[in-house]
């Protein structure tokens, strides 16, 4: 029996599409200019932050306002351990900027699930202001206009790579393809927590959480350990952030970068993890772009995404999908023993 | 007739259960006692607080005043997904399942709710063949053997109601609340519900909720009749039928 997991590519040739969009992404430092390895750099940490939205969003059917709040704690809890100077290793900073946004994610998470929706929404929003207004400003944070923090270092087992060290055009290369290895293993980390059983329940909670309930689900339980582990993995992102920038401002924790992470997500395709990732580089793409154009970046931006969203159901992922997902069940309505009864796998 | 009831446990039993929103007294100091390998019905004209003994009974709600017993335990106060654990299960009014999902994965959450062990929830759903077998068997109990990979949402009304069979049988339940289980359904379709509920009341103690008098009267070993919330009368079929309060209060010309 196989089943098609919903938001994970649905057939092979899909899954090594992505698989080429990975390797293209590995050699493209290697063709384009130091700028364009920056830019993509940048984007591919936005993919990361919207990935891990995308398991709230699109598999469990919570739409949250305070995700960007825990990426910026995240870069944040980067600059606290390491300021100015005092650079500590990657091993060191990663999961220490991981476990802030865990704890912060599990307080937030386990106040605002007793709501749903609307409220849901502005419970995050509400939450991600105060955590914004912990670095907005104040002596904490490093004041309103941010802060320098030195950067993690790359380094396992003893050995450490210095960017400085590197060819003038190589410098952004270290923090690049630690940003790429860290999006494929994001994607991967989720792909598997949507196939496991798990994954279906949140699938099951995002349909019908009522009948959860009633089947004996703990729904509660499961959406918080959703909100922690997206809260980890966005916290994951924002310390990619502190390694590719070395900068950490307020920007970062406030309800913006959530609404950009929403949009990504809206533009690349709610029913598709990769969506997410599409979606990320389209926004940055879209950005760049617009800022050549024109002067009103965000004006075009606005027209773009709305056309998108109005024309694009099932986003950028949804271009040239025929529109009913999962053919095999058509036969199985009208009582005929279902195809994949029959299929190779068992 | 009493006495030859109180010689065994009830399964589910209910003492004084009253549920009040505001000024509403929806149910009203409700008694009743259900045992194994007995269909009780719960009949009364709309309104009666017939769903909403139910949500108490399965949790949803909780009661204002009053105790439910599982096998002799206070189980009131118990939230609504620990019901399921207990071996209550529930199917409802209004068809109430995962459409986008196919049968087969419908009735294996509902098994998965209460069989798997939380360390093993990080396993992909095909390994586990336990579930799985348990959830064909409740299917192919309900008849839907042949459907199982039909997307649920996509069945026929009658079909989805089985489904719902389907998913309160497959937590392997001491106690199976169905409300209405035949509502909306055709003659054909509801000739094999019928059946289908009869044969399980010779396994679960089955709680029925039931619009139909002629199919009540026909299955139920007891049957209770609620009007405004309060139980009216309480009995053998017969006895009911032949009460005087129920004929002029509810059934009228049906009796």
């Amino acid at each position: 029996m196989t089943e098609a997991v919903r938001m994970l590519p649905q057939s092979r040739t899909a899954w090594v599409a992505l698989a080429a969009g990975a390797g293209v992404l590995a050699v493209l430092p290697w063709v384009v200019t130091p700028y364009y390895v920056g830019l993509l750099t940048t984007a591919m940490i936005g993919a990361m932050l919207a990935l891990s939205l995308h398991l709230l969003v699109g598999a469990t059917g919570l739409v949250s306002l305070g995700h960007g709040a825990f990426y910026g704690l995240a870069a944040y809890t980067v600059y606290l351990i390491s300021p100015e100077g005092a650079p500590r290793p990657v091993w060191q900073t990663l999961p220490l900027a991981m476990l802030a946004a865990g704890l912060a994610s599990l307080v937030v998470g386990a106040l605002s699930l007793r709501t749903k929706g609307f409220f849901f929404l502005m419970v995050t929003l509400a939450f991600g202001q105060m955590i914004f207004f912990v670095f907005h400003d104040t002596k904490l944070g490093g004041g309103t206009d941010g802060a320098y923090l030195a950067k993690p270092l790359i380094s396992a087992f003893g050995l450490t790579l210095e960017p400085q060290s590197l060819p003038r055009s190589q410098r952004a290369f270290p923090a690049y393809y630690v940003a790429l290895t860290q999006l494929v293993a994001t994607y991967l980390a989720l792909a598997f927590l949507l196939g496991s059983l798990f994954g279906r329940v949140l699938e099951g909670i995002r349909v019908n959480e009522h009948r959860m309930v009633a089947m004996g689900f703990n729904t509660n339980r499961y959406k918080l350990a959703a909100f922690v582990i997206a809260g980890m993995l966005a916290g994951a992102a924002g310390h990619m952030w502190s390694l590719h920038s070395g900068f950490v401002n307020p920007e970062l924790v406030g309800w913006h970068k959530s609404a950009e992470a929403l949009l990504m997500i809206l533009l690349g395709g709610i029913g598709s993890l990769a969506g997410a990732i599409a979606g990320a580089f389209a926004f940055y793409a879209l950005g760049e772009v617009a800022q050549q154009v024109t002067e009103r970046k965000l004006l075009v931006e606005g027209v773009v995404i709305l056309c998108a969203v109005l024309f694009l159901r099932n986003g950028l992922m949804g271009i040239g999908s025929p529109r009913k997902r999962r053919p095999p069940q058509q036969a199985a309505v009208t009582g005929v023993p279902a195809a994949g009864k029959a299929g190779a796998h068992g | 007739m009493a006495d030859a009831v109180v010689s065994r446990q009830a399964v589910l039993a209910t003492e004084g259960l009253t549920k009040s929103f505001g000024g509403l007294t929806a149910v009203r100091d409700v008694s009743l006692s259900l045992h194994v390998h007995e269909l009780h019905a719960v009949i009364g004209p709309n309104g009666a607080g017939k769903s909403t003994f139910v949500n108490l009974l399965s949790g949803q709600l909780l009661p204002s005043r009053g105790r439910i017993l599982l096998e002799g335990r206070d189980i009131s106060g118990t939230p609504a997904w620990r019901m399921a654990h207990l071996g209550i299960g529930r199917s409802f009014q209004r068809t109430n399942i995962l459409k986008p999902l196919t049968v087969l994965e419908n009735v294996r959450l509902a098994t998965q709710a209460v069989h798997l062990p939380a360390r093993s929830v990080l396993g992909a759903p095909k390994r586990q063949t336990a579930l799985v077998e348990t959830a064909r068997r409740a299917i192919d109990r309900v008849g839907l053997g042949s459907a199982e990979h039909a997307v649920a949402g996509e069945l026929s009304h009658g079909a989805q109601r089985q489904l719902e069979i389907a998913m309160t049988l497959a937590i392997d339940p001491k106690v199976l609340l169905l409300d209405e289980p035949l509502a909306g359904m055709g003659q054909e379709e509801g000739a094999r519900m019928a059946s289908l509920l009869k044969s399980l009341a010779k396994e679960h103690a089955l709680l029925l909720i039931e619009h139909d008098m002629d199919f009540v009267f026909r299955v139920a070993d007891r049957m209770t009749v609620l009007v405004e919330g309060a139980v009216l009368a309480s009995g053998p079929p017969s006895e009911v039928r032949a009460n005087a309060a129920v004929q002029t209060a509810y059934l009228g010309g049906h009796a």
